[in-house]
């Protein structure tokens, strides 16, 4: 008995739910970082499973897109993580407030 | 794949390709001599022009529909190639100013405007977030560029790239609940698949909502502005004049071909909600750009609000006997904002001292005791930037408000012209600081930033007073292609 797309749906769906609310929630960086790519591997689950329901290849093949640039984006964020930590010993996103107005 | 798909794809393989080999290139030029670098970035914009003039009228689909070329895409992609030559003459003396001259800085710029290039031609949404990513990641690193010698910058970066990422996971959970509601991810099949009944309307519609969310983010309209001050003031000057045109061009692209040609029925339904966020940006743009002291937060509340303008142009396309008028009053606007918008930016970098200081508006007293030429320059940009007319910011309203009174929405045609009354104040407070007190501004004068500065204030004076040629070609490309 194969599972019903709908589950992997609402699976997908409370991931994602629970992506956002951790980048809006939580203070520290690397934590952003992760619920951003718990957002987009939701998006990744969502595909496979459209992919599985239509019997097609395209949701299969966007996911690796997905992965690549999400992948991307990790190096990129990562690294400014890593160069706002050497200047100013934190990483706590309260802290990184000295444009306003 | 044939080598005519290629061909259709050129101007972003070109830019592309350049960038890539420009990278090793950079290896080879000593730091003294980035100006080189900088020169070939501009020839390979240059060259990828070639293709996009040469086959201006032709409409083409390419790789499956996945990448198409119409009107709308060679005109946009003519714009964004003419913004990324002008920000590399914007940022050559900056650069040097700063004190962060690396050859980096070119090809990074490059790659952002191969994201652009490949967005105006994006037909199918895969490509949408590929080349939103491919436009945004080299713009987070850029925003950062001066991070050794400026925390600010830094900081810029970092909220960049949060808010940035953030968007992104909204447009991909977007795309694939537009797959699952309609097999399919490509922008015409969409259509047609929503002509014929969807099962799903829920699932297209929740889609449809996280991919606006998600370019709203990009191209900054209200509720999700907050990043924007912050990262257009703490990134290098000459990085936020890129982003201020081509980041908010390329989202407009995207957000026009998709409401348009994948699923106008759905922007219908979402209607109300357009013009609320349409409205909202306009009031909250142009309000909160009074109270700002330092001019790149005033100009990024500026963008905002301008924003907001060509986001009335969501709503209007709805109607399909509107939507060419509209799509060509966007385009036209869209080349005006970047004109005015790119020589108000010049203006600021001229100011903009070597220690990061010089951007208060305060600091622009005396201008037009000392250097009227640089003054004139400013008070034609800002009055464009308002609206006022022989400028050529004029023309491009005047077209905006009359889609938006075609279109029946003559409440929101009320809030534009309203807001764009109040935006006189902070634009004319510029002026009259310029004109009415007396300082000593230190103004940087270089060979390429004035060449700039003749360019954009030629383009906006002249425009306004003959804006026939250009808005003919707008209204052209709603013709092929992109209008159905």
């Amino acid at each position: 008995m194969t599972i019903p797309t709908n589950y992997f749906l609402a699976l997908s769906g409370v991931l994602f739910i629970l992506g956002v609310l951790g980048v809006l929630i939580r203070r520290n960086s690397i934590v952003i970082l992760m619920s951003i790519e718990l957002m987009l591997n939701s998006a990744n689950l969502a595909f496979i499973a459209f992919a599985r329901a239509f019997e097609a290849h395209t949701g299969q093949v966007l996911v690796f897109f997905v992965i690549a640039v999400g992948a991307a984006e990790v190096a990129i964020g990562l690294s400014m993580i890593v160069s706002i930590y050497r200047s100013r010993g934190n990483i706590d996103i309260d802290q990184i407030s000295q444009l306003k107005g | 794949m044939t080598t005519a798909d290629l061909n259709v794809a050129l101007p972003f393989i070109i830019v592309a390709a350049w960038a890539c080999i420009l990278l090793v290139i950079d290896l080879f030029i000593p730091a003294d001599r980035k100006g080189l670098t900088a020169l070939l970035a501009v020839a390979g914009m240059g060259f990828a022009s070639i293709p996009v003039l040469l086959r201006f009228e032709e409409s083409n689909r390419a790789f499956n529909g996945m990448i198409v070329q119409d009107g709308f895409s060679s005109f946009l992609q003519l714009l964004l190639l003419g913004v990324g030559v002008i920000s590399v003459a914007l940022a050559y003396d900056y650069l040097q100013r700063r004190k962060i001259v690396k050859g980096e800085y070119y090809t990074l710029l490059l790659f952002s405007v191969s994201g652009m290039v490949l967005m105006a031609q994006a037909g199918d949404l895969i490509i949408v977030f590929l080349a939103l990513e491919l436009l945004s990641v080299p713009l987070y690193v850029l925003s950062g560029f001066a991070a050794k010698s400026n925390p600010e910058s830094e900081e810029a970066a970092m909220k960049y790239f949060l808010l940035g990422a953030f968007a992104s996971g909204f447009i991909v959970y977007g795309i694939a609940l537009v797959y699952g509601a309609t097999g399919t991810t490509e922008i015409e099949a969409i259509h047609n698949v929503l002509i014929s009944g969807v099962s799903n309307l829920g699932l297209l519609t929740v889609g449809a909502v996280l991919i606006l969310v998600g370019l709203g983010f990009k191209v900054a309209v209200v509720p999700f502005h907050m990043w924007t001050p912050d990262v257009y003031d703490g990134a290098p000057s000459s990085v936020t004049a890129l982003m201020s045109v081509g980041a908010k061009a390329g989202g407009f692209a995207a957000l026009l071909r998709l409401f348009l040609a994948g699923f106008p029925e759905i922007a219908a339904n979402l209607a109300p909600i357009l013009v609320g966020v349409a409205a909202l940006t306009l009031i909250w743009g142009n309000i909160a750009a009074i109270a700002q002291q330092n001019i790149k937060r005033m100009m990024a509340y500026s963008s905002i609000s301008h924003a907001g303008y060509i986001f009335m142009m969501l709503p209007a396309i709805v109607d399909s006997d509107i939507a060419p008028d509209a799509i060509s009053a966007a385009l036209f606007y869209l080349f005006v904002y970047a004109v005015s918008n790119l020589g108000a930016w010049g203006v600021i970098l001229a100011l903009e001292r070597a220690d990061g200081g010089g951007l208060s508006i305060d600091d622009y007293a005396g201008l037009g005791e000392r250097n009227p030429g640089l003054a004139l320059a400013m008070a034609l940009f800002m009055l464009s930037l308002i609206g006022v007319p022989p400028t050529a910011g004029f023309i491009g309203k005047f077209f905006l408000f009359r889609v938006v009174l075609d279109a029946n929405m003559i409440g929101l045609a009320l809030v534009g012209v309203i807001t764009s009354l109040i935006s006189a104040y902070y634009y004319l407070r510029v002026v009259v600081v310029m004109y009415m007190r007396s300082g000593d501004p230190q103004v940087r004068s270089e060979r390429w930033l004035n060449a700039t500065l003749w360019l954009t204030a030629l383009g906006t004076f002249l425009l306004g007073i003959f804006p026939g040629p250009l808005l003919n070609l707008a209204s052209r490309t709603g013709l092929f292609g992109l209008v159905p």
